[in-house]
């Protein structure tokens, strides 16, 4: 293997996004027939540089060389004639095609399609014999599920003659059992001697499936190893640059009353789908409750609903008080009022303003907040005041609360939404993703955070896609499939692969 | 981080685009034969060389603050209110109700009841469209469109059939009572002992938009109110989640924005005219739109490019009353710098940009 040529060699690449370097004299070699992975925080560079690759952004420094020779890759047409292909983390498929023509859709031979379908199609069954890639080539694509539709992608590149595949943050929307087959599917390209690079934050995936791994911190490569040579805990330490706490040390749970009681919640959205079909669980003081399942199953409405802001049927109780699920009492305002505080899956849509600074931010829901006035005025200077200290008790940098929303990391966003929060001293926190798209050094904190506020006897919903961050987390996790919960465990009764089929739909 | 600082992003960036806008006018003037540097200074003659070009400037700037405010407020709240014109029809009515029907002892308290209804009709005037945006999801853009065509045929039939006095020709109602009538910059200003020109239609109305150019700015940046409006403005899924809603800031940032385009009409109507004549707008509404845009929706902003926009409508009568320049093309002007102050901005903001990065990098 070493006589061979790098399938893929990048030297010296830098990108710079004015004065942000996202990219920094970034070298790789990537042998054919391995699967590298590419690990990194949000931000780190690794899109940018696999943009750079696929022709999306031009370097401003560097080469690139494909299987020795020097390539220039301006556009992703020349990407793909370099024998490229990319599968996004969302696809780009159409959802009223069927599987074939996504396939062949802008790699036409002709003016007339039936040709085109019909070599499409031979070439599909090759391909699923060579590297057991089995779809059905007319089935609609908004009719199969999501791991079929990656299936699609791949096969998409495949067809145009990819020998490098790219893959962005692939098992995001993945159950385990899916990401399983689809890393079985790589290993099998493998085998057929496609090289592939893997871009994932997730450190497990890299340690069961890459034969080397690079590190990327801050736009620059920090580190090229062999996985065999490396563990989860140096690679994490590469990452972030200081050693990290990957497990939450975490008390056994002093669980008190129920806190809150949900029986038969049923949501019907506005085109008439039942997204919650009658949910009920209950969540007691001085326990996390952990919502698993794979994104779109009714976690998104379950918090909407409890928050305030969507509409529902079905008895909710806090302290055994009722709560108004639909009309005038029924929004977010009223929930803070009695005691439920929110930090929503979607903190740049939902939890913050963006154009808002800090402070502003701070108040935000709380506006109400009769220490934030002065007659019928707001008065800035006390918000201010306010956030400036809750800043500092919730590590935000940079401490400034001038600063407009936008400007802090997604880390950082995180915790002036989870500053606001926590603060106002909640009866019950309903909490969704709590880590997405969040650096692992800021992971580290929020869940201590969370952890600090069960320990005072609050009472927690967790919703995560991340299976891992609920087994670290909660005390019991309930698993939601398609509106319906599929079941509940106690964490220390279950395992990844109970609550992977659960997540499936499949009852065990 | 901001790449520039605030001064270049609130003075530089519309001067620039100022400077542009006058100098692709002045080829145009050049284009048609005329003398630019002529004109430049005929029109700063005209409208600010004298009491007399000063009081028809502000004149012209009261309206368009008013305007500019409506246009502002429903901003915010990422509103796009194009029914100034008809809100404003609408409060010149209620001006013209006001003062012909109910016997005010004073000015002052003629003015106050004048505000309110002038308010109250524009308000109503825009809170059709905006319940109809709120709670059948019916476009505001188009919806206050077709509300200034229907505010126009309901003032056409209340001047043609209802308010026009007995043997009148004219569509128009009859003259305001002597005692309603507003004190001009004249008579104010020569209370302190500066002479200021008679004939000007600049009026205390000017002291009703600066005041309401300082409320606004209360509103929008110190009240829960405006905190909530500019919520709304930004994100509606996020104003959801705090518990604004969504259905209460479009009717009410509306209501506010209709008020304040109807109490143009003091100005116009009360102030200037006297009486309520068809068609007493003249197009305000729509510059509003325009006076919003380039003052970036703050009051100081609106403020600034009323007075502007109040020089270009003077200065272009003057260049159309004494030059072969036609009165069209004052328009053009006008939409030259309506192009280069709010559509074009991005061309002059980026370049500025990149200078401004090359300094800083410079520096450090």
């Amino acid at each position: 293997m070493s006589t061979a040529e790098p399938a893929i060699e990048l030297k010296g690449i830098s990108k710079a996004f004015g004065p942000v370097q996202a990219n920094k004299d970034i070298s790789i070699r990537v042998m054919p027939g391995t699967i590298h992975g590419i690990i990194g925080e949000n931000g780190a560079g690794k899109s940018t540089l696999m943009s750079i690759l696929y022709g999306f952004y031009k370097a401003d420094k560097g080469e690139i060389f494909i299987s020795g020779k020097k390539t220039e890759i301006p556009d992703s047409q020349a990407a793909i004639s370099a024998g490229i292909g990319m599968v996004f983390q969302h696809f780009k498929l159409v959802e009223n095609f069927t599987v074939l023509e996504n396939i062949i859709l802008g790699a036409e031979d002709g003016w007339l399609l039936k040709p085109s379908l019909a070599k499409a199609r031979k070439s599909l069954i090759d391909l699923a014999a060579e590297y057991e890639l089995n779809v059905d080539p007319d089935a609609l694509i908004e009719e199969i599920g999501v791991g079929m539709q990656q299936r699609v992608e791949i096969l998409k590149a495949l067809y145009r003659q990819a020998d490098i595949l790219i893959l962005d943050e692939p098992t995001g929307v993945l159950t385990p059992s899916e990401a399983d087959q689809l890393f079985r599917i790589l290993g099998r390209l493998r085998e057929e001697g496609k090289t592939i690079i893997l871009i994932t934050h997730k450190l497990r995936e890299i340690m069961e499936t890459t034969d080397t791994v690079s590190v990327m911190r801050r736009g620059e490569m920090t580190a090229t190893v062999k996985t065999a040579d490396t563990s989860p805990e140096e690679l994490a330490e590469l990452m972030v640059g200081r050693k990290v706490l990957l497990r939450v040390d975490k008390k056994p749970p002093q669980v008190g009353e129920v806190v809150l009681n949900v029986e038969n919640l049923r949501v019907v959205d506005e085109q008439g789908v039942e997204r919650l079909k009658s949910i009920s669980l209950n969540v007691r003081a001085g326990e996390i409750l952990g919502i698993a399942g794979v994104a779109g199953n009714g976690q998104s409405e379950l918090l909407e609903v409890l928050g305030g802001y969507a509409d529902g049927t079905g008895t909710v109780t806090l302290n055994g008080e009722t709560i108004d699920l639909t009309g005038k009492h029924s929004d977010g305002k009223s929930r803070r009022a009695r005691g439920i505080a929110h930090v929503p899956e979607d903190r740049q849509r939902e939890g913050l303003i963006m154009d808002y600074t800090a402070w502003e931010n701070t108040a935000f829901g709380y506006h109400h907040d009769p220490a934030y006035q002065s007659g019928i005025l707001i008065n800035n200077a006390a918000i201010r005041k306010d956030t400036e200290e809750k800043m500092e008790r919730f590590d935000v940098r940079p401490p400034n609360p001038r600063l407009t929303a936008k400007n802090f990391s997604g880390g950082n966003q995180q915790k002036i939404v989870l500053a606001r929060e926590i603060e106002r001293n909640p009866d019950l926190l309903l909490i969704g993703q709590p880590t997405r798209g969040v650096d692992i050094g800021a992971i580290e904190f929020i869940h201590k955070q969370i952890v600090a506020l069960r320990d005072q006897g609050k009472a927690i919903l967790l919703v995560s896609v991340e299976l891992e961050e609920i087994l670290s987390l909660a005390d019991r996790v309930a698993v939601m499939f398609d509106g319906n919960i599929m079941g509940e465990r106690a964490v220390g009764d279950t395992d990844e692969k109970e609550l992977g089929l659960l997540m499936a739909g499949v009852e065990t | 981080m901001d790449v520039m600082p605030k001064w270049a992003e609130v003075i530089l960036v519309p001067l620039i685009s100022l400077l542009l806008a006058a100098i692709l006018s002045g080829l145009v003037i050049l284009a048609i034969g005329e003398d630019p540097i002529a004109a430049v200074k005929l029109m700063v003659k005209g409208a600010l060389g004298s009491t007399y070009g000063w009081g028809y400037t502000l004149y012209y700037a009261t309206n368009f603050m008013f305007t500019g405010l409506a246009v502002s407020v429903a901003f915010h709240a990422r509103l796009f209110n194009i029914g100034g014109e008809g809100q404003a029809m609408m409060g010149g009515l209620g001006v013209a109700l006001a003062c012909l029907f109910i016997p005010w002892p004073h000015w002052t308290l003629a003015l106050l009841g004048a505000i309110v209804l002038a308010g109250a009709f524009g308000a109503i005037w825009a809170a059709i469209p905006a319940y109809l945006q709120a709670k059948r999801g019916s476009h505001i853009v188009i919806t206050t469109i077709m509300f200034n065509f229907i505010a126009a045929a309901v003032l056409n039939y209340m001047l043609v059939n209802v308010l026009r006095p007995q043997g009148s020709m004219d569509p128009a109602t009859a003259r305001f009572p002597e005692v309603v009538h507003l004190p001009t910059l004249h008579d104010i200003l020569g209370m302190v002992g500066i002479s200021f020109s008679k004939a000007a239609p600049a009026n205390v109305s000017l002291l009703v938009a600066m005041i309401a150019c300082i409320l606004v700015w209360l509103l929008i940046w110190r009240t829960k109110l405006g905190y909530e409006i500019r919520a709304y403005g930004h994100s509606e899924s996020a104003a959801k989640y705090a518990g604004i809603s969504p259905v209460k800031i479009t009717m009410i940032a509306m209501i506010i924005s209709g008020g304040l385009a109807g109490m143009m009409a003091i100005n116009n109507v009360m102030g200037e005219a006297e009486r309520l004549v068809l068609n007493a707008t003249e197009g305000a509404g729509f510059i509003g739109i325009a006076v919003a845009l380039m003052g970036r929706s703050h009051p100081l902003g609106v403020f600034v490019a009323a007075i502007l926009f109040g020089f270009l409508y003077q200065g272009g009568a003057e260049l159309a009353l004494w030059t072969s320049i036609p009165r069209e093309l004052i328009v053009v002007i006008q939409a030259l710098v309506i192009l280069f102050t709010g559509a074009l901005d991005n061309m002059v903001r980026m370049p500025l940009e990149r200078i401004f990065l090359a300094l800083r990098k410079g520096n450090v």
